[in-house]
Order: C-alpha cells, then structure tokens, then sequence
C-alpha cells in the first residue's frame, strides 16, 4: 500500500503560537516549554516523513485493524423515522479498533514519535481507561515503559480497565487529590512530566494541553474523518448531511470533524455530558454552559467558580468527567462552525440500551451520549437525512457501571 | 511603595543574600497567615512570596497542592489574600510578592487585577504557567502599573530562552533549581552552581533560587554558589501547618531566623 502523509495543518489553525483564535497556546511551567518545543520539531519532521507514516499506516491497518467500517443502521434509522422525516444513520466504527476505542490512533502514533524522539518512558492521563490501555497496548507492543495516571474514582469505575492495563505490563498511579478524576490525573500526569521530561514522553490522550498537542492528537485522529468520506463516497457518492460525536476534551469528534470542516453542507454536532443535569450543577457541560480560562496549557472553555477556580465536573460516564475541553472546540464554537449541546446521565443510559437493543452494538457510554441526541434533534428534522456517528467506544468497559444505574430495572 | 528590584539593591550594597519565605494564604486560617507574615518580616524575611490557593497548581508538589486544598476547603479567595495584604503590609517593611497561578488573573481580568494587587500593596507577581511567550499580556500593563512580574526560568532552558526571560523579568529571575515541581529534597542538584553562573553571566539582574530549599545548610550552598536569594517554600509551609497556630508560628519563627543566620 502507498503511505498518506498525514495531512498538513490547516491553513488558519494553529497558528504558530498553538492559537486557535483566542484559544489554545502553552500555559505551563517554564521546565516544559523546551520539552514542548522539542515535541512540536519531532512532530513536524516525522509527520510527513515517509519511513514514519509508513510504519504508522502499516500498524494503522494490521495491529488496529483499520479501516474500519462505517455501517448503516438500519433498525435505528427505521426507529426514528416519521412520514415526514427519513434519516439514515450510520456508524464510524471506531468500536471496532484494537482495544475498543479510537484512542489508539493517536496512541500508536506518539509512541511511534517517542521512540523516534529517543524517549523510553511513556506517561499517560485515562479517565474512562479507554487511553490508558491504548498507551499500556502500544507500550507492550513496543517494549516501552509504562505508567498511567487515574483518578481513585475513575478506578472504582472502572476496574475492568484498571487490570486490563496492568495485564498489559503498566503501571497504574492512583491519583486522590480533587475527586480522583480526569483533571486531577492530568494535572498530576503534567507534574511527572515536569520532573521526568528528559527520559519521558508524555501521551497525551486528547486535543486538550497544551501546543501541540491539540494539533497533533486532532491529526493523528483525522484518519476517522478521512476514512468517513471516502466510504460516504462509495456508499452514495456523496457527504453526510449531518456528524455527531461526544465530546469530553473531544479528540474522537475532532477525528471525525476536521476533514469537513471546509464542507460548509456538512452540519457538525458535539454532544457533552449533561450529568445529573445542567441546573443540578453536576455536570461535565463545558463548551454549552463553562466560559473561556486555562486549563492543562490551554485556554479554552472550562467549568470554573466566581473566582476562576476550576470546578469539578460530574458524568456517569468517566471518559467525559472533565471540566475542560479542546481549544479547538471552543474555537468551532465560537465561529459557529461546529454545534454542541448536552445529554445527561439519563438520556445517555436510554441511548445506550436503545443501540444495543436495535443494533446489537453496545457502546460506551461516552459514545452513548452523542446518539442521546437523535431523541432531539430528529424532532427538527424533516426530509431524508445522512447521519455520521463517531461510534467512538465499545461499552464492555460499562456494563458494571450501567447494571449499577439500572438496579433491577433491566 | 515598596520594590523588590530596590529591596535588592539595598542588599547588595550590603553584600546581603536576601531570604524569601513562601507561604500559602488562608493555611490553616486567614488570621494565622496574617501573624505569619509578621513574623517572617521580623526574623528575617527579606521579601516574602505569599501563595493564592488555587484549584489546579500544577507546578507544586504535594505540601503546598494540600495547603491550596485546606485553604480552598475554607473558602479562602482571592479577595481574602488581598485583604490580608492590605492590613498587613503598612505594618512590615519587607515588599510581598503574590504567587498565582494565572487562571484566576485571566477571570478577573488583568487590568481589574492589577490594580486590585496594587491596591492591596503587592510589590511583585509570579506566574508559575505564564511561560515568556504567554507572559507579554501581563508584563506590558503590570510594567505601567509597577507591579514587579518576575519570571521563572529552569534547567531545561536553553541559553536563548535564558537570555530572553532575563530580559523581561523583573525584580529578579527566579531561577528553579530542579527539573520538578516545588518541595522539599534533601540536596541541591549540582547543576544548580553552572546555571548560576551562567545566568550571571548573562545578566545584571538578582537571580534567586528557589524550588527544593529546604534547610539552612541548602540555602547558605546556594548563596555560595552565587544566588542573590533563596527561596524557601514546602519546609515553612510545612512546619506552619504542623500542631497549633502557635507552635506553628514559633516554628517558622526559629526556622526563618536560622535560615536568614546561614546566609549572612
């Protein structure tokens, strides 16, 4: 097979400084900014490098099993539609990936980097584990030493990734500082790095942190929107009317959206966590109800206090319990580029048992949220509409957590 | 008003190394960290860094991460800090330099900040995730408003970037003495005497060295090595929060003292 150099940046963003219009940029300890500026250099050189994305295709198609499919959804499709109205819905099976998520796009490519780069020690953040076992799968793969940071809560929440990553070889850190989630293990992750940063690299598991990481995370993804078009293209010779994914830092919609970013046709949806819901105040909504700080290296939208104090964030699902959110978001947002609404714990759990009673596809419950929205947004809708889904997970990893929702009602 | 660059100044006249204790505001209470900066002005303190409680302090290392969280679990704001200042620095002759993570500046807005820190009788700013290229937002207006915004730089830095921050901090540079967040180590990392004197080299500005000092044997090192200042954080936080409000007081009394005796 031929490689694809991975698709240079666009034109407006980044700007060098990392800045997606006000977002973005590099926040961080002076310690990191050398580390950064190194990564940024690796990254520029490599990603068109043709011994690099060769070796990243290769593993892309054979270790990740990639393409992977994108389905109709045919029960589903038939369960929405109305005289009035006849979607078809489809779905990117990012599910399907090796190791269940789309979190090993991005993985497998920054260890590709960090081997490259001479760095032996691989760090990462997880809050649902779905990037922790990408990094501890691609770390065992390459023989790189592992550690993962997790939030005590998140490991309750998620056991069944916590061994998955210790069968693997990695080291899982419990972090207990805030309410042991997402944010605090990132923050801690930052601060072994801070102390590590000439024998390590840090893989970052989302368009979130600081430049460049936003930039790279979102191209290592953009195989899923690159993949997306070309089997619109074979299916029907067309676009998709309509995208929608989850977003919690948001690097499985950023995948799925840049390609079409320039398609002005093509309407983009980011669905956040609503959690217990907006008005309890429990919730992850960040880019629907937070306003613009720093967070992680980044400015972007985030959940913060009268006295920009970052508040904790709450959803039934671990991988969108985050009070911040890619720059890159905010700045489709701000634009008016993307949309982005929010579901709660609910509506999410109802979507959920509704995919995998329809399609017999049980998906995460990150990814469970971005098809909570069909029960809104099918109402506006009339005509026949293509639907794009980021089935970005598989809900293995969940089944604990929703029994535990349900009690007995299942 | 009170200047670090001037309070420097003064002590290299004298040929003084100057003694800059941190401590962490509203830890355990607002009315303890208004005694402590008393104390400290009196047993040596030649300059004292007074730490706003911050959710997420990503450059700090487990002792000041639980003494942000205490004080935040108090309710401790930014507007408490500044109200603690203003009663106490009319009554200390030692400048206070605020240090902040930048998210709550950014909220409040730089310039409604600045004249709030101003008015308090903050002499200077630290910024610990407000590297030079984000940094010009804050050093142009805090410059016009003489608020001294003193930057950071590390061992990782590299010569250029060295000779960059040097430029644009001021009061001094505050020099990290460790690849790592703040807290307590049990040596000084050798490389620390190189990177004093090429910072020296590089500029006429104090440099003060801080991250990881810990005991008066530490700090007198890096004054031998060259520092214009040592910085003490984890080790007085620590021993403020340790038993009562007095013990805790006359802890870092004795401590400040024996560290201000190893310097002079």
């Amino acid at each position: 097979m031929t490689a694809t150099p991975i698709k240079n940046t666009s034109t407006s963003v980044p700007d060098k400084l990392g800045r997606f219009g006000p977002y973005g940029g590099k926040y961080v300890p002076e310690t990191l900014m050398p580390a950064l500026a190194e990564l940024e250099a690796a990254y520029n050189k490599y990603k068109n490098d043709p011994e690099f994305t060769q070796e990243l295709q290769g593993l892309l198609k054979d270790y990740v099993g990639r393409a992977n499919p994108l389905y109709f959804a045919e029960r589903l499709s038939q369960h929405y539609t109305r005289p009035d109205f006849t979607p078809e819905i489809y779905l990117k099976r990012e599910d399907l990936n090796h190791t269940g998520a789309h979190k090993i796009n991005n993985a497998l490519a920054q260890a590709l980097l960090a081997i490259r780069m001479g760095k032996k020690r691989i760090i990462a953040e997880t809050g649902a584990g779905q990037h922790g076992v990408a990094t501890a799968t691609v770390c065992a793969r390459f023989g790189l030493e592992c550690i993962i940071y997790m939030g005590v809560e998140d490991m309750e929440r998620q056991k069944l990734n916590v061994f998955r990553m210790r069968l693997l070889g990695a080291t899982v850190e419990p972090v207990s500082a805030g309410t042991g989630t997402l944010k605090d293990a990132t923050s801690q992750a930052i601060r072994d790095w801070v102390t590590n940063v000439e024998s390590t690299h840090y893989i970052l598991g989302s368009v979130a942190g600081p430049h460049p990481y936003p930039m790279m995370v979102r191209d290592f993804h953009a195989v899923i929107g690159r993949e997306t078009r070309q089997q619109c293209e074979e299916k029907w010779g067309g676009l998709p009317d309509i995208l929608i994914a989850c977003v919690g830092g948001g690097s499985n919609a950023m995948g799925l959206f840049y390609e079409f970013i320039p398609e002005s046709s093509v309407r983009m949806i980011g669905v956040e966590a609503a959690g217990e819901s907006v008005a309890s105040g429990k919730h992850a909504a960040t880019l629907t109800e937070g306003s613009p700080g720093i967070l992680h290296g980044a400015m972007s939208y985030l959940l913060q206090d009268n006295q920009g104090q970052i508040i904790e964030a709450h959803s039934i699902s671990a991988g969108l319990d985050y009070p911040g959110v890619g720059p890159e978001h905010s700045y489709l947002k701000d634009t008016q580029r993307a949309e982005y609404y929010a579901v709660t714990d609910l509506e999410a759990i109802a979507a959920l048992r509704l995919l995998s009673e329809q399609e017999g596809i049980i998906p995460a419950l990150e990814t469970a949220h971005a098809f909570a929205y069909l029960e809104k947004l099918c109402p506006q809708l009339t005509g026949n509409h293509r639907i794009v889904f980021n089935c970005s997970g598989r809900g293995d990893k969940d089944v604990e957590t929703v029994a535990k929702y349900l009690g007995d009602k299942l | 008003m009170k200047s670090v660059a001037r309070r420097f100044q003064q002590l290299k006249e004298n040929s003084q190394c100057a003694l800059i204790p941190f401590i962490t505001a509203g830890d355990p209470d607002l009315e303890t960290t208004a005694k402590a900066l008393e104390v400290l002005a009196q047993n040596g303190a030649d300059m004292i860094e007074l730490g706003v409680p911050y959710s997420d302090p990503l450059a700090d290392g487990p002792t000041i991460q639980a003494a942000a969280t205490r004080a935040l679990a108090k309710n401790v704001q930014l507007d408490d800090v500044l109200a603690v200042v203003k009663q106490v620095a009319p009554k200390i002759e030692v400048p206070i330099i605020l240090f902040t993570y930048y998210n709550p500046i950014y909220y409040r807005g730089i310039e409604s900040f600045l004249q709030q820190v101003k008015d308090a009788g903050v002499s200077g700013l630290v910024v610990p995730d407000l590297p030079l290229e984000e940094a010009e937002i804050l050093l142009e207006p805090a410059q016009k408003m003489g608020i001294e915004v003193t930057l950071l730089v590390a061992p990782t830095s590299s010569p250029e970037r060295i000779k960059a921050i040097a430029t644009q901090s001021q009061g001094f540079i505050y020099l990290v003495s460790v690849t790592g967040v703040t807290g307590v180590r049990s040596q000084m990392a050798a490389n620390v005497k190189d990177l004093l004197a090429d910072l020296h080299n590089t500029t006429d500005k104090p440099i003060g060295v801080g991250f990881g000092i810990s005991s008066p044997e530490q700090a007198k090192q890096v004054k031998d090595w060259g520092a214009d200042a040592a910085i003490v954080g984890s080790a007085i936080v620590e021993r403020l929060a340790n038993g009562t409000t007095e013990s805790g007081l006359k802890a870092i009394a004795e401590f400040c003292s024996s560290l201000k005796q190893a310097i002079s």
